[in-house]
């Protein structure tokens, strides 16, 4: 029983890892735009695709290939905010549905591209480290957690230490006042939208070996970052953060020790229950839109 | 005045006659598409009827769902005639909406929105979840069809599209009936202020949550309705039927048609089931639909946010202007 339980708090741990890239950025660009990204579990499908191509089909080193899923979903994504997300700036109907429009096209391409079938990615590394008897954690897993801390250490770093960090928390906290204040709201956003996409396309890219890879992979992620955002208080980065602690841990044990669909269950009732009692979630304290 | 309702007369009975016609010049399998346009026709109109109240719900297409399953049900299992089945089903939409009103309308906006998304997709879990009676991921089989009818000379056979085309128009024609008269009572004109001034009708003592609940409730009772049409028509249903995919091309029909005036979504739903079935079928893209449906959403919301409806008055004026140019 012990085994079980540690075990399930490795999984538990690896889980929010990428839950919290995918989470961090959407929250990022809500705060900045006032958008919510209905297509970022595209960006993290693309992410996945990123290896897909690269390491799976052209057989280049993994970590390129991960390198190479940041910086193209990253592209993707500063693409997206000139053209679709900056019409659309604090104006939350017409950004759900234009990102609803942009889901609907990269599932597509990803369906004319790859075909709808799952692919078969051989991980990288097949070792797996025992913590102790009957504890066991994929090096690969590992990698993931390791991967998550490091880049969201570096935003951290970067929004708090960096003057481009000073301009994007103040344009999350008030656009008009940080626009007053001689801050390119459009480079704002730019940057905003482009570190967003690029983590859930990191995110992806890291996972892709040991999750499902196919073109719908990302809802299964959006409803769980949804449920993050919401927990964790729109708007609120470490509230992001620790909302997939506890959604991932709750999610995990849920499915370890009664089922899977129950567990889906338990999430969304969770996040129900916090737009009830606290709508600007856990953590948040301030409401936009 | 007499002669404008001489031509209103005149172009309904024109409507009338073209509608009963339409199916003989059609195909089989263009029959079905006009069987599921009509009762999309009811889906997307009943939408509209939520989103006059300013509130976007995602969980619209769950609703259906839940007419469809409790209409199956209550046919299946409880031995229900299907057309008070079809009712029944209609009923518990209204009451589920109902309860899910409560939690629901602590939000607004797009806390709603989301909410509303959780909700659906809880009660799509629960059909998953649970087997028995939902069936499951597999959803119901061979839901009973409605009776056929043998009264000497007249025999109607409802599995045939043709009838139950009439049929389906006759359940829509007078739901749409019902919700235009809701919507031209003094109950509409209350749900246009609690859209665009809830605080300015709150403080003249209109009870805005209880109008909001009303518009959920009646919304989801003919979305119920329309679940119902399609569950005894295709005789099998199953979560992934009733999914945000599906609710997503509902939008689009919403966004594309415009909801400001009464036949903005149905132009909207007209239109993309001609550009899906008429078009994408005979160029054989039907693997681009989302793709296309995708480029559409965006297009419509960056260039023409009012959708379809908002270029019938021009074009109206367009034509006018022609001969009265001098005048002008």
């Amino acid at each position: 029983m012990t085994e079980l339980l540690l075990q399930t708090i490795v999984n538990a741990t690896y889980a929010a890892s990428y839950l919290a890239l995918v989470a961090v950025g959407l929250v990022l660009i809500f705060g900045v735009m006032g958008i919510i990204n209905f297509a970022h579990g595209e960006f993290y499908m693309l992410g996945a695709y990123c290896v897909v191509a690269l390491y799976a089909d052209l057989e280049l080193p993994f970590l390129l290939s991960v390198a190479a899923g940041l910086v193209f979903v990253g592209l993707v994504g500063i693409a997206t905010e000139r053209t679709l997300f900056r019409p659309m700036r604090d104006n939350p109907l017409g950004g759900l549905v234009v990102s609803i429009g942009l889901l609907l096209i990269l599932q597509s391409l990803a369906t004319l591209g790859f075909g709808v079938r799952m692919e078969h990615i051989p991980p990288p590394s097949q070792a797996v480290l025992t913590l102790r008897e009957g504890v066991g954690i994929p090096v690969q897993r590992l990698n993931v957690i390791f991967a998550a801390v490091l880049l969201l250490g570096a935003l951290w770093l970067f929004l708090h230490r960096t003057r481009w960090g000073f301009a994007l928390r103040a344009s999350a906290q008030d656009p008009e006042a940080a626009a007053l204040q001689g801050i390119s709201m459009g480079q704002a956003s730019r940057i905003a939208v482009g570190i967003g996409a690029a983590l859930a396309g990191v995110a992806g890219a890291l996972t892709a070996p040991l999750v499902r890879t196919f073109p719908y992979m990302g809802h299964s992620v959006i409803i769980a970052a949804f449920i993050v955002i919401i927990v964790g208080g729109v708007g609120s980065l470490e509230g992001a953060v620790l909302a997939a602690v506890v959604y991932a841990f709750v999610h995990t044990f849920v499915t370890t020790f009664v089922d899977g669909v129950i567990a889906d269950i338990v999430g969304l009732l969770l996040m129900l229950a916090v737009l009830i009692v606290r709508p600007t979630g856990l953590f948040g304290s301030r409401d936009r839109g | 005045m007499a002669e404008r309702r001489t031509l209103g007369a005149a172009f309904a009975l024109s409507l009338v006659v073209a509608l009963a016609a339409l199916p003989h010049l059609l195909t089989y399998s263009q029959q079905e598409i006009l069987v599921f346009l009509v009762i999309n026709v009811l889906l997307v109109m009943s939408y509209r009827f939520l989103a006059l109240t300013g509130e976007w719900s995602l969980g619209h297409v769950v609703m259906m769902g839940v007419g469809a399953y409790a209409s199956a049900l209550a046919a299946k299992r409880l031995g229900f005639p299907v057309p008070i089945a079809m009712l029944a089903g209609a009923a518990v939409s209204a009451a589920v909406a109902w309860v899910l009103s409560f939690p629901l309308f602590r939000m607004k906006g797009f806390y709603f929105l989301i909410g509303s998304f959780a909700a659906g997709e809880v009660i799509r879990l629960l059909w998953k979840r649970f087997r028995d009676p939902f069936g499951g991921p597999k959803g119901l089989k061979r839901i009973p069809e409605i009776a056929d009818i043998e009264w000497g000379v007249l025999q109607v056979d409802f599995f045939n599209p043709v009838a139950y085309y009439y049929f389906c128009l006759a359940v829509v024609s007078l739901s749409l009936w019902l919700l235009w008269r809701l919507e031209r009572s003094s109950i509409g004109l209350t749900f246009h202020a609690v859209h665009w001034h809830d605080g300015l009708a709150a403080s003249v003592g209109v009870d805005t949550r209880r109008y909001r609940t009303l518009a959920l409730v009646v919304a989801s009772a003919f979305a119920g309705l329309s679940g119902a049409l399609f569950a005894h028509y295709v005789g099998a249903i199953n979560p992934t039927r009733f999914n945000i995919e599906e609710m997503v091309y509902v939008l689009t029909w919403a966004i594309v048609g415009g909801t400001a005036t009464f036949y903005g979504p149905i132009l909207g739903v007209v239109m993309l089931t001609v550009l899906n079935e008429v078009v994408l079928r005979k160029m054989g893209l039907e693997q681009a639909r989302p793709l296309v449906y995708g480029a559409i959403l965006i297009a419509f919301v960056m260039f023409l946010p009012r959708g379809l409806e908002s270029v019938v008055p021009r074009l109206a004026r367009l034509r006018l202007r022609r001969p009265g140019s001098a005048r002008a």
